[in-house]
């Protein structure tokens, strides 16, 4: 038996089972983290983890039960684990100290999880392919010639690659399931509100979630369960109880409509992609799905949508990273006027100045109703479309991205390009809803391909069972 | 300045009086340790989140319905960008398109002014500035004080009426429990915006703001001046220019600050941290229940239905805690006149603030029942007033002391005792054309023996029956 050949589930269950300990599971992820440096999917192995492993090793021996007792597990750098760096990937959080746990990181702590690692990521979770970040780009988990998309880069590589059985992620813009996609592994966005944001560095605080990216669907069931719940911390963060997920994998799709988008069928057109969605398309209804097709009619508009109302969110949310307070400082600096001038200026990166002055722009004012406003309507627009396209199917199918990863450095210095890598996953984040991304089809070099499972809010079971059966029953499509 | 019509509106600022800060749970608290009443939500750590304090919510609904003002359905906050230091966050929670309330007004004696709206925001933390070496420091215990803002429509003609108008504001606040309006911590702060036009115009001038007022003379002689210097401009053929002015109260006069070209654009957008308020009209309504009477309705009851004078009235509802001590008082003793009179005469003279009173409602009401049952005399519950208020003394063993102290045997005997060895006095009564005089004399007489203890209504009792005989 091989532990990186174990599931989470499994391998949680072994460690209470005391047929392995946490020390060695975390032991030997981390010698392989090690060896496999030069993919450069973490920022730092956390010193203390082997200590914190031997001290669950202590309480599972003195009977201590939890959902990830002595599990290892990874977090993106943009999540608070108190006393530990969290710096964003940007050289202004570079040596910043979480000062207390974020929900999520509490929650798993709760359950006994030994958090081990932080995971590189684009910029303050701004781009696409982890090039963003001022640490290094992190290779794909299956070619290192390539990215591992992102924002949630580094996370998604370290379970493609094996170095971590669970990895956590946070999706504004398809930052989860885009990097899901191009490293082979199964990531979720929940549906807005599911998983508090308390302790999460805010990019865009109305359309961003945490959730799990795992090796297969029923791992990812079980961790969305250990994350989610209300947060008295979190205005935003959902009351409703948190159902078992796994109890909705029945392994059956008859009764299941799946909807089909209009407009994605003109979009997928020439696309690497176009043959996998209609494989997918084409196994759901051979094993019973009604196919109903459906639409929302704005689907075109979600991006430049995204695109003004996250800018505009972001440029407030990291006005508090001014080298005033613990953000670092520029030596430069000798007025107040400079210390946030310079400090600013050295500190953040290009694609994060740039999307700080397009949010700028769209809020200010004169421009206000023009931009900001007018997208938060388009956004009321598309949000009763979705549920009118929900009124008539169970799921939305649709792809994760065009094409399999694309080469290091193939889009710099084309930042709209880049903005597109989110064309078909930004429709979940403007809806609120929750959406998966499974490895499903290969493109033209043998690479992953994703298919997305969009459900509506709160239907993240829905989307559990149908993603379990093409994971489990797919087998011969989702090779192609 | 008489050829000038001075138009002048108000934002004022009120801390808010809850337990808690507007957005976490930090104590709200005056007077700590620079940066020991913080915690991530308030110095604006990452990734820290805002949760909405519903109690400033409601205190600022109760200010809102002392004035009259429309309640919304629904309020929203917004974010207000601006880099300041003291500001953590790089922005302030505030609200613009959705307030909580809007309209409403506040009478003066000889006008109305009617109010745009009040919002609630959290205040910043404060700079300090030390020495040369050290620098500016901040504090950040402020940051997250639940304010709130009034803002007036331009109503209001002079610094009289400015005056007046925060008075009256101020009593209300109070009154209602919504704010402590401490002005000397910062407690209640005024924002003044003030333009002159020639007289009977309609079209208004160009208008200057002074920021950060603490106290009402400061208000009243920053509208003077400023007043004056836009008329004097105007009438030296100059022009007013928009634009922020600091008002300098230890030189009495107010500086150029920034011009207008150079303020701030904001950049409001709806906080997506938090959630819109719904405010049910039942709970309006529920707090409109728990108000207190304001001022002007305590007055005219104390007019109408105590016989109190305008003056009298006007004394007592000067203060919250006053008029409440009055109340109280008068609850247990249902004489207002006397108890104002004691009040005026003997209390307000005693204390500095109406806040601590040192005799208790009941206590004072003890004693004038003991004045008006004769079971002490006026002089000596006087004393024993000063002797509770000035040395903390308590009242049952004053009471032994001054009053009930002789028992009627006693006094009885001594009452014979007065009257057999002054035959002189007792002829006199009985021809005397003024009788009840002579009869004085006696009852003098015993107090003077017992000190004022006797009781007074039972050795008049006794004289008399000897007198009479």
């Amino acid at each position: 038996m091989k532990i990186d050949e174990l599931s989470l589930i499994e391998l949680a269950e072994k460690i209470s089972k005391q047929e392995l300990t946490s020390f060695e599971v975390t032991k030997f992820y981390i010698d392989k983290c090690n060896e496999h440096s030069d993919l450069f999917a973490l920022l730092e192995i956390f010193e203390d983890s082997l200590d914190r492993a031997k001290e669950m090793d202590e309480k599972i021996k003195a009977g201590f039960k939890g959902k990830l007792a002595g599990v290892p597990v990874v977090i993106k750098d943009n999540i608070l684990y108190k006393g530990k760096k969290a710096s964003c990937s940007s050289k202004f959080l570079e040596n910043y100290v979480a000062q207390y746990n974020s929900t999520v990181v509490q929650k798993m702590l709760d359950e006994g999880a030994v958090i081990f690692a932080r995971a590189n990521m684009d910029e303050f979770a701004m781009g696409s392919s982890t090039e963003n970040s001022a640490f290094g780009v992190t290779k794909n988990a299956l070619d290192p010639t390539r990215v591992p998309g992102g924002s949630s880069g580094g996370s998604a590589c370290a379970v493609g690659a094996g170095l971590t059985p669970v990895a956590l992620g946070t999706d504004t813009g398809g930052s989860i399931r885009q990097p899901s996609s191009y490293n082979g592994v199964v990531g979720i966005k929940p549906t807005y509100g599911r998983v508090s944001r308390y302790g999460v560095v805010a990019f865009a605080s109305s359309i961003e979630q945490v959730g799990p990216i795992t090796k297969n669907v029923k791992d990812n069931a079980y961790m969305l369960e250990v994350l989610a719940g209300n947060s008295i911390h979190d205005e935003t963060s959902l009351k409703e109880e948190v159902p078992n997920y796994l109890s909705y994998i029945k392994g059956d799709i008859s009764k299941l409509r799946v909807g089909v988008l209009k407009e994605i069928d003109e979009a997928v057109k020439g696309l690497e992609v176009e043959k996998s969605y209609k494989n997918a398309i084409k196994f759901l209804k051979e094993n019973g799905a009604e196919i109903v097709v459906t639409s929302i009619p704005s689907f075109n508009l979600t991006l430049p949508c995204y695109y003004i109302i996250a800018p505009a969110e972001a440029t407030s949310n990291l006005g508090r990273f001014d080298g005033v307070k613990y953000s670092r400082r520029s030596k430069d600096a000798k007025d107040v006027d400079e210390i946030y001038f310079k400090s600013r200026s050295e500190g953040f990166g290009k694609e994060v100045k740039r999307r700080i002055m397009l949010g700028n722009f769209v809020l200010s004012s004169g421009y206000f109703d023009a931009y900001y406003n007018k997208a938060k309507k388009l956004q009321q627009k598309l949000i009763e479309e979705g549920k009118k396209a929900f009124a008539t199917c169970d799921v939305i199918v649709l792809p994760t991205t065009a094409g399999e990863a694309f080469k290091i450095g193939a889009k710099d210095g084309d930042p709209v390009s880049m903005y597109k890598e989110d064309l078909f996953t930004i429709m979940a984040n403007i809806l609120g809803v929750p959406a998966i991304s499974i490895p499903f089809g290969k493109g033209p070099n043998g690479l992953p391909l994703g298919l997305q499972i969009v459900a509506d809010r709160l239907n993240e079971g829905t989307i559990y069972n149908v993603a379990d059966f093409i994971e489990s029953k797919g087998g011969e499509y989702a090779r192609l | 300045m008489q050829d000038y019509d001075i138009v002048i509106g108000l934002e004022v600022h009120s801390e808010l009086k809850t337990n808690s800060k507007v957005f976490c749970s930090c104590k709200n608290q005056f007077g700590q340790e620079p940066n020991t009443n913080c915690c991530p939500v308030c110095v604006g750590l990452p990734g820290a989140l805002p949760v909405l304090n519903k109690k400033a919510v409601e205190l600022v609904i109760k200010a809102g319905l002392t004035m009259d003002c429309e309640i919304n359905d629904i309020a929203v906050f917004e974010r207000k960008n601006y880099f300041y230091p003291d500001l953590a966050k790089a922005y302030q929670i505030s609200q613009l398109v959705k307030p909580i309330c809007v309209g409403g007004h506040i009478d003066l004696e000889n006008k109305t002014v009617r109010l745009n709206r009040i919002h609630l925001e959290e205040d910043a933390g404060k700079l300090v500035h030390s020495t040369a070496a050290i620098g500016t420091l901040i504090d950040y215990n402020r940051g997250g004080v639940p304010l709130m803002e009034l803002v007036t429509e331009p109503d209001i003609s002079s610094a009289d009426e400015a005056v007046e108008f925060l008075t009256k504001l101020r009593q209300r606040l109070i009154y209602a429990g919504v704010a402590e309006c401490k002005m000397e911590q910062g407690g209640m702060r005024c924002d003044v915006n003030i333009s002159v036009k020639k007289r009977g115009s309609l079209e208004l001038g160009e208008r200057t703001e002074m920021k950060n007022l603490n106290s009402f003379k400061s208000v009243y002689r920053a509208i003077n001046y400023e007043a004056n210097r836009q008329i004097e401009v105007l009438k030296n053929g100059g022009k007013i220019v928009q634009e922020t002015r600091k008002w300098d109260d230890n030189h009495n006069r107010s500086i150029s600050m920034r011009k207008k070209e150079t303020s701030s654009d904001y950049r409001y957008f709806p906080d997506p941290d938090m959630l819109a308020v719904e405010i049910p009209r039942e709970d309006v309504e529920a707090l409109r229940k728990t108000l207190p009477l304001m001022p002007e309705e305590l007055k005219a009851r104390y007019i109408s239905e105590y016989g109190l004078s305008e003056y009298e009235s006007e004394i007592l509802t000067r203060e919250n805690h006053l008029s409440d001590y009055f109340n109280k008082t008068i609850s247990f003793y249902n004489n207002p006149k006397e108890v104002y009179n004691w009040i005026l005469t003997e209390i307000l003279s005693r204390i500095e603030s109406s806040e601590n009173i040192s005799i208790s409602p009941e206590n004072l009401a003890k004693l004038l029942k003991l004045v008006e049952n004769k079971e002490v005399t006026r002089t000596n519950a006087k004393e024993m007033l000063s002797r509770i208020m000035e040395n903390g003394e308590e009242i049952e063993a004053l009471i032994k002391e001054y009053g009930g102290g002789v028992d009627e045997t006693a006094l009885k005997a001594l009452v014979e005792n007065i009257v057999t060895s002054n035959p002189k006095a007792v002829e006199d009564y009985k021809t005397s054309d003024t009788p009840e005089k002579v009869f004085r004399w006696f009852t003098g007489q015993v107090m003077k023996e017992t000190k004022g203890k006797a009781n007074a209504s039972k050795a008049e009792e006794f004289i008399r029956e000897l007198l009479n005989k």
